[in-house]
C-alpha cells in the first residue's frame, strides 16, 4: 500500500496515495466526477488542471489523468472555459489565409507574451503557431497545433483574449481541405463501386459455406510489412 | 520513474535477442491451431463469467456477468411520474451519443434537411471515437479492393459476421473516406501524393489511413467543429435513460437525464439513432479497459429494455497491448499500427512467441498462455505480468508514434531505446444490438451506429473497422431514419418499462438496483461505508 500524501483539492486536504495521477487521487478521495473527466488517456483535454506547489509561484498545468500528484500541491480541475468560434463553411472558402485572418482577426492583437505556449500541457508552441497565422502559414499552424487536445488552458491565458486552440481548429481544416489534394483513385474506387462492380464478387462469398470460405481466407495473398 | 531493477535482467535477453528476432520468421497459425489457442486462452472461453440473461428477447443467452448485472436493474426512473403528454423537446431525429458515429448521423440527418438533436452524456466529442489511434480503413489503393476487404473482415470474425451488413461495410468504404477528406481531416500522406496507409493485425493489405497516432481525435475535433459550424443542436451531459415508444410499439423519442440539475426531459422523435458506445467501463472480468469514462453500456441497457433484441454479447475483444508499466497507464491502448510496422512481441526470456501480424483475439490468447500457462511473463514490482512490445525496432518510433512516445516520456521512460510492457485490455464490445444493413434495430424506428450495435464485427472485430463501421452506419441509420419524418406517432408509453420491472420483481431481484448506471464506479469501499 502506497504512502498516503496531502494534497489540496479546491482548496480541502485530502490524503491520497503517493504516485496517483491526479485523477486517481481525487476518485481515492471519495469524488465521482461528471465534469472533469473523460477519456483517462490524454486524448480529450476534459480534465485540464491548473496548480501550485507551496514555495513555488509558478503556475502549473498539467492534464488529471496524466499528471502525478506531489506533495502539498493544490489543484482545481478547469470545469469549462468560454470560446467563442467562428462560424464558416469550408465549402465555399477561396482564399484559405484571408478566410483566416477574416474569421479571427484578433490573432493580430498577439503582445508575444508566450502564455499560452508556456500553459500549454501537450508542450505545443503555441504562440508560435498564431505568429503562423499571422504570416499566412496554414501548413505551420497546422503541424504545430496537431497534437492540440482543446483543454482551453491556452485561451484562459491570452493577454489578447484569443482562442488559440479553435485558430488552430480552423486553420488544420482550411490546410487539409486546399493543400493536401485527393489522389484520384478514391473517387474512381467510389465510381467503381456505385456502378456495382465489386457487389456480385461479394454476393458469390455470401453464398458459399464456411468450409469454402475458410479456404479462400487461408489461401489469399496477403501484403508484406 | 524509468523500468525499475527487477525487469533488467529480461531487458538484456532481450536486447541480446534482438538482432536474431530481426531475421525469425514465425509463420501465421492455421485456422485450427488459431482456435485451439483462443479456446484455451481467450477470456470469452472462461464459463464462470458468463451468465445466462433471465429476461428479455434474449433470455437464456450468455453474457458477461458485468453485462447481465446491468440489464437485470431497474430502471432510474419511475416511469408512471414522466408526463410524456408536453415534451420538452419535439424533434424529427434524436441522435443519443456525442461520438463519431452520433456526429456523422447528426450530420448526414441536417443534411437532408431534418430536425435532429443530438445529445450526449459528457461534452461533445468525449468518446471512444477520440482514442483511436491507428487509424482507417479505406481499401480504396488500386492494388486493393472491397472484396479483399469483405474476405479479410469475415475470416477475422470466424466467419460470425453478418455478412450482408459487412458488405455495407466495404462498399461504402470509399465514400467515408471521400467525405472525411472533404470535410478538412488532416490524413497522412506520402510525398509522391498517396494517402499513406498502414498494415493492421488480419488485413491482407496495408489500408489503414491515418493522422499520424491521433487518428481519432483529428477526426473527432473536425466532426465536432462542422456540427457547430452548422449549429446543430445538442445537449451535453444529458444521457438517455430509457426509450419511448408509442402504443403501436414504434420508436417515439427517449428520456434524458441532465447529471448536473437531476431533471429529466422528454424528448418525441419520430426516429431515434443510438450511438452510444459500448461496455468497457464495466470493466468485464476486471480486466482495465482502454475506454472511455463514458463506456457503460448505456444504450444496450435501455435498448434492450425496449426490446431490441442483441447479438453476440458474449463476445468482447482484448486488445493484445495494452499498458502495464507505469501503472499510471494501466490498461491504456498502444496502437496494433505499432504490430503492423514490425514490433516483436517478446517474452521475459527475450523470445518471440507468435506471428505478430495475427488478429487481436489470436495475438491476445498468445499473450495470456505465455504468462498463465507457460509462465514467461514479466512480473511487476506490484506482482502483475506483461510481455514486451519491442519498440526500438521501428525506425523513428518518436516521430510516427508522437503520441505514445510523449505518454511514455512523462515517466522517464524513451520508447525508442526501451521496450513497452503490455498485456491484454478489454477494447471493444464486438456484439450489440442487432441491425440490418441500413442500422435499424428490430425495433421500428431505432437505429443503433457503431459499438453498441452487434453483427458487423463478427465475434473478432479487425483493426481500423471500427472507425469505419461508426461513420458507415450513422449515416446509413441517418439515411434510413429521414425517410420516417412525416410518419405519424401514436400516444407515447413507458409501458415496457413497468412491464420489464414486474418481470425483474417476479425473479426476486434487488430494487435497489439501478441501470443505466452512467458513470463508473471507482468508489472505494471505506469510502461508501461512510456515505449515507
Amino acid at each position: 500500500m502506497a504512502e498516503l500524501i496531502p494534497i489540496y483539492f479546491m482548496g480541502k486536504e485530502y490524503n491520497v496515495p503517493e504516485g496517483s495521477t491526479i485523477l486517481s487521487a481525487i476518485e481515492h478521495a471519495g469524488y465521482q466526477l461528471i465534469r472533469g473527466c473523460g477519456c483517462r488517456g490524454g486524448f480529450c483535454g476534459a480534465c485540464a488542471t491548473i496548480y501550485r506547489i507551496p514555495g513555488d509561484h509558478q503556475i502549473k498545468v498539467g492534464l488529471a489523468c496524466q499528471t502525478q500528484i506531489e506533495e502539498n500541491m493544490t489543484l482545481a480541475i478547469l470545469p469549462s472555459y468560454p470560446a467563442n468560434k467562428a462560424f464558416y463553411e469550408l465549402e465555399s472558402v477561396e482564399n484559405p489565409v484571408n478566410a483566416l485572418r477574416q474569421a479571427y482577426p484578433e490573432i493580430f492583437k498577439c503582445l508575444g507574451c508566450s502564455a499560452c505556449t508556456k500553459i500549454c500541457p501537450q508542450d505545443i508552441s503555441v504562440m508560435d503557431y498564431i505568429a503562423g497565422a499571422q504570416r499566412g502559414d496554414l501548413e505551420k499552424v497546422a503541424e504545430m497545433s496537431f497534437d492540440c487536445i482543446m483543454c482551453g488552458l491556452c485561451a484562459s491565458r491570452c493577454l489578447a483574449q484569443m482562442v488559440p486552440y479553435n485558430i488552430a481548429m480552423m486553420a488544420r481544416r482550411l490546410y487539409a481541405k486546399t493543400t493536401l489534394i485527393k489522389p484520384d483513385y478514391v473517387l474512381k474506387r467510389i465510381e467503381e463501386v456505385d456502378q456495382g462492380k465489386y457487389s456480385a464478387e461479394i454476393d458469390k462469398l455470401i453464398g458459399k459455406d464456411i468450409e469454402e470460405l475458410r479456404i479462400l481466407y487461408a489461401d489469399r495473398d496477403i501484403e508484406g510489412i | 520513474m524509468p523500468y525499475p531493477t527487477a525487469f533488467q535482467d529480461s531487458l538484456s535477453k532481450l536486447e541480446a535477442s534482438r538482432e536474431f528476432r530481426k531475421e525469425q520468421i514465425i509463420k501465421r497459425l492455421s485456422e485450427e491451431e488459431r482456435t485451439l489457442l483462443i479456446e484455451a486462452f481467450h477470456p470469452d472461453y472462461r464459463p464462470e463469467a458468463m451468465k445466462d440473461v433471465s429476461l428479455g428477447v434474449n433470455m437464456g443467452q450468455k453474457v458477461p456477468l458485468e453485462f447481465a448485472s446491468v440489464v437485470e436493474s431497474y430502471s432510474r426512473i419511475e416511469p408512471e411520474k414522466i408526463n410524456l403528454d408536453s415534451p420538452d423537446f419535439n424533434v424529427d431525429i434524436l441522435v443519443i451519443g456525442g461520438g463519431g458515429g452520433g456526429s456523422a448521423a447528426a450530420l448526414t440527418a441536417h443534411s437532408q434537411g431534418a430536425r435532429v438533436l443530438l445529445t450526449t452524456k459528457l461534452r461533445l466529442g468525449d468518446a471512444n471515437t477520440l482514442m483511436a489511434e491507428g487509424g482507417i480503413c479505406a481499401p480504396v489503393r488500386p492494388d486493393d479492393d472491397p472484396y479483399k476487404h469483405f474476405l479479410d473482415t469475415l475470416g477475422g470474425g470466424h466467419y460470425t459476421n453478418v455478412p450482408e451488413i459487412v458488405k455495407a461495410l466495404v462498399l461504402d468504404c470509399p465514400k467515408i473516406a471521400n467525405w472525411l477528406i472533404d470535410l478538412g481531416v488532416m490524413f497522412d500522406f506520402e510525398e509522391d501524393g498517396t494517402l499513406k496507409v498502414n498494415h493492421c493485425g488480419g488485413h491482407s493489405r496495408k489500408r489503414l489511413l491515418s493522422c499520424k497516432d491521433l487518428t481519432g481525435l483529428e477526426i473527432m475535433r473536425v466532426l465536432r467543429d462542422e456540427i457547430r459550424n452548422l449549429e446543430i443542436p445538442y445537449l451535453e451531459f444529458s444521457p438517455a435513460v430509457e426509450i419511448i415508444l408509442d402504443s403501436e410499439g414504434l420508436c417515439g423519442g427517449a428520456v434524458l437525464y441532465n447529471m448536473e440539475t437531476e431533471e429529466y426531459y422528454v424528448v418525441k422523435a419520430n426516429a431515434v439513432i443510438l450511438a452510444s458506445g459500448g461496455i468497457g467501463r464495466l470493466h468485464v472480468q476486471s480486466f482495465p479497459t482502454t475506454n472511455h469514462y463514458g463506456a457503460t453500456a448505456d444504450g444496450l441497457v435501455i435498448g434492450y429494455r425496449a426490446g431490441a433484441e442483441l447479438i453476440h454479447m458474449d463476445s468482447i475483444q482484448y486488445h493484445p497491448t495494452g499498458v502495464v508499466w507505469p501503472e499510471q497507464l494501466l490498461g491504456q491502448l498502444i496502437t496494433e499500427v505499432m504490430r503492423g510496422h514490425g514490433t516483436h512481441l517478446v517474452n521475459v526470456d527475450g523470445e518471440r512467441f507468435i506471428n505478430e501480424l495475427e488478429c487481436r483475439d489470436t495475438c491476445a490468447s498468445a499473450l495470456i498462455r505465455e504468462c498463465e500457462d507457460r509462465r514467461k511473463g514479466v512480473v511487476t514490482p506490484t506482482g502483475m505480468e506483461g510481455i514486451w512490445m519491442d519498440t526500438p525496432l521501428v525506425e523513428g518510433v518518436e516521430k510516427h508514434f508522437v503520441g505514445i512516445y510523449q505518454r511514455f516520456k512523462k515517466y522517464d521512460i524513451d520508447i525508442s531505446k526501451e521496450p513497452i510492457l503490455v498485456f491484454p485490455t478489454q477494447h471493444y464490445q464486438n456484439g450489440g444490438l442487432k441491425i440490418t444493413p441500413h442500422g435499424e434495430t428490430t425495433i421500428p424506428g431505432l437505429f443503433a451506429a457503431g459499438e453498441v450495435s452487434g453483427g458487423v464485427q463478427g465475434k473478432n472485430r479487425l483493426a481500423g473497422n471500427s472507425l469505419l463501421d461508426i461513420f458507415v452506419f450513422g449515416r446509413r441509420s441517418a439515411l434510413k431514419a429521414v425517410q420516417l419524418m412525416n410518419q405519424k406517432r401514436s400516444e407515447l408509453t413507458l409501458q415496457h418499462v413497468i412491464d420489464y420491472q414486474k418481470k425483474l420483481e417476479a425473479l426476486g431481484i434487488d430494487k435497489s438496483k439501478k441501470s443505466p448506471v452512467l458513470l463508473p464506479d471507482y468508489i472505494r469501499d471505506e469510502t461508501k461505508a461512510k456515505k449515507n
